[in-house]
């Protein structure tokens, strides 16, 4: 394990974009990724340890105007007893009520979610289909600046992201539900807790008269990142929800996901999951 | 070497200073600095639930914490835990359903149950099986372990309604 030359715990955001700027520095939140990644040879340490947890800019879910901005130290226990979240986030919800275990969940952080950047991420899939951005911030010429990053463009890459290292996530903003919005949320794993996704499925829209509108699908453990599936979505978007239709989204689906065999699932048995679960799913939602 | 970090916490109700290595986890703190050797050593990367401890009123992996992040927090071990009120309800329980085999899930698992009955006092099955999702008995007796803690909510439950009369 690398050592670690200096330990500093930033008290607010300027301080921290500071000391981004001037040395290589590991980011701690919760901890539960960093501990057993850099313990397990998996991730090296930067020379400066900085625990962010202090920076109060980095606190709180707040409706800003139709827009949940959901602070990067907010833990997953946090989002899940956010009423905020529960009623207009529902699918990020569901996510977090399916996240590792009660003792993880108390000091895990979205923002730490996001930054581990894992495929198979729960909270990334439902983010990644309600259109969320995430806020980071770098300081220049004396001032701290910010830039957004839709989701879609901030995953690059198993475990790596757009985030050059002198930013820092300080937020993710998402757009808060249409009214009749529905979404479900499915992650496939041999046991309820504890488990990494072997595939994850988010999905919502909403009934308008007839057809399906504001279609959305995101899938999480069936390509180097966490996808959304724009072509599946055009399959069901403007249309009345019906087997058929169902069946056309599903092999729009697996024409978007390239899946690969690994401890958790083979290619075969991750399509198959794909092409039975969406259509499970989105029948709950279509309520077919 | 890591650099060091002097921290400050209080530790069962025991105000206490410490230096601790940057790397150093909370549970290399607990047991081989402080020696409070309760608090167990099993799988180091979150999946079993030995290593539970309470900081500021609620549950973590001390395995997954960093020693320097304890700095002003509140810390509560199973050796706290066992002198508690609630710690001795569910030791009577657990003894009453023979909720114990090997022993080295229990620390963890009184913890991580402690928590469970002080936020849901009378907690039934579900919730039960839910709170303690994170903890690994690997003798398997997850039956008499649900029981027990089953039985010290239902204790708790008669406590706080004593209490209200």
């Amino acid at each position: 394990m690398a050592s670690i030359e200096r330990y500093v715990a930033p008290r607010s955001l300027e301080e921290a974009a500071e000391i981004l700027c001037t040395a290589g520095a590991s980011i701690l939140a919760g901890g539960t990724d960093l501990m057993p990644q850099t313990r397990g040879g998996r991730l090296q340490l930067q020379p400066v340890l900085m625990n962010v947890r202090h920076v109060a800019e980095l606190k709180g879910v707040v409706d800003e105007g139709g827009i949940a901005r959901i602070g990067a130290l907010v833990t997953i226990t946090e989002l899940l007893e956010s009423a905020l979240v529960r009623q207009r986030l529902n699918l990020l919800w569901q996510a977090c009520d399916h996240f590792a275990s009660d003792q993880i969940r108390n000091v895990a952080t979205v923002g730490g979610n996001l930054c581990n950047a894992s495929p198979a991420g729960d909270t990334l899939v439902p983010l990644l289909a309600m259109d969320a951005q995430v806020v980071l911030a770098h300081k220049q010429n004396g001032a701290v600046h910010e830039r957004r990053v839709p989701l879609t463009a901030f995953f690059v890459s198993p475990g790596r992201t757009c985030r050059a290292r002198s930013e820092l996530l300080t937020a993710v903003e998402v757009p808060l539900s249409p009214p009749g919005f529905a979404g479900e949320f499915y992650k496939h794993g041999s046991r309820p807790a504890l488990d990494i996704a072997a595939i994850s499925i988010a999905v919502g829209a909403r009934r308008d008269g007839g057809v399906l509108r504001d279609v959305r699908i995101a899938f999480g453990a069936v390509a180097p990142t966490p996808i959304r599936a724009p072509r599946a979505e055009a399959a069901l978007e403007g249309r009345a929800p019906g087997l058929a239709t169902l069946e056309a989204a599903a092999q729009a689906a697996l024409e978007e996901i390239r899946p690969i065999s690994d401890i958790r699932a083979s290619d075969w048995y991750r399509r198959e999951l794909v092409h039975n679960m969406l259509q499970r799913v989105m029948g709950h939602v279509c309520q077919l | 070497m890591s650099a060091n970090c002097e921290i400050a916490f209080t530790l069962n109700d025991v105000r206490r200073k410490l230096t601790v290595p940057a790397h150093m986890s909370t549970l290399e703190m607990l047991r081989d600095q402080l020696g409070l050797t309760g608090t167990k050593y099993g799988c180091g990367e979150g999946e079993c639930g030995a290593c539970t401890i309470l900081v500021d009123g609620t549950t973590v992996n001390s395995c997954l914490m960093f020693a320097a992040d304890c700095d002003g927090r509140e810390l509560t071990t199973i050796e706290g835990v066992a002198v508690s009120e609630a710690g001795e309800r569910l030791r009577a329980a657990f003894v009453a359903s023979g909720a114990v085999q090997c022993g080295f899930c229990t620390p963890g698992l009184m913890v991580q149950a402690s928590h469970v009955i002080e936020g849901h006092p009378g907690a039934d099955e579900a919730t039960i099986r839910r709170g303690i999702e994170g903890n690994l008995c690997r003798c398997t007796g997850y039956r008499k372990i649900i029981d027990a803690i089953g039985a010290a909510g239902r204790t708790a439950l008669k406590g706080v309604e004593h209490g209200r009369s």
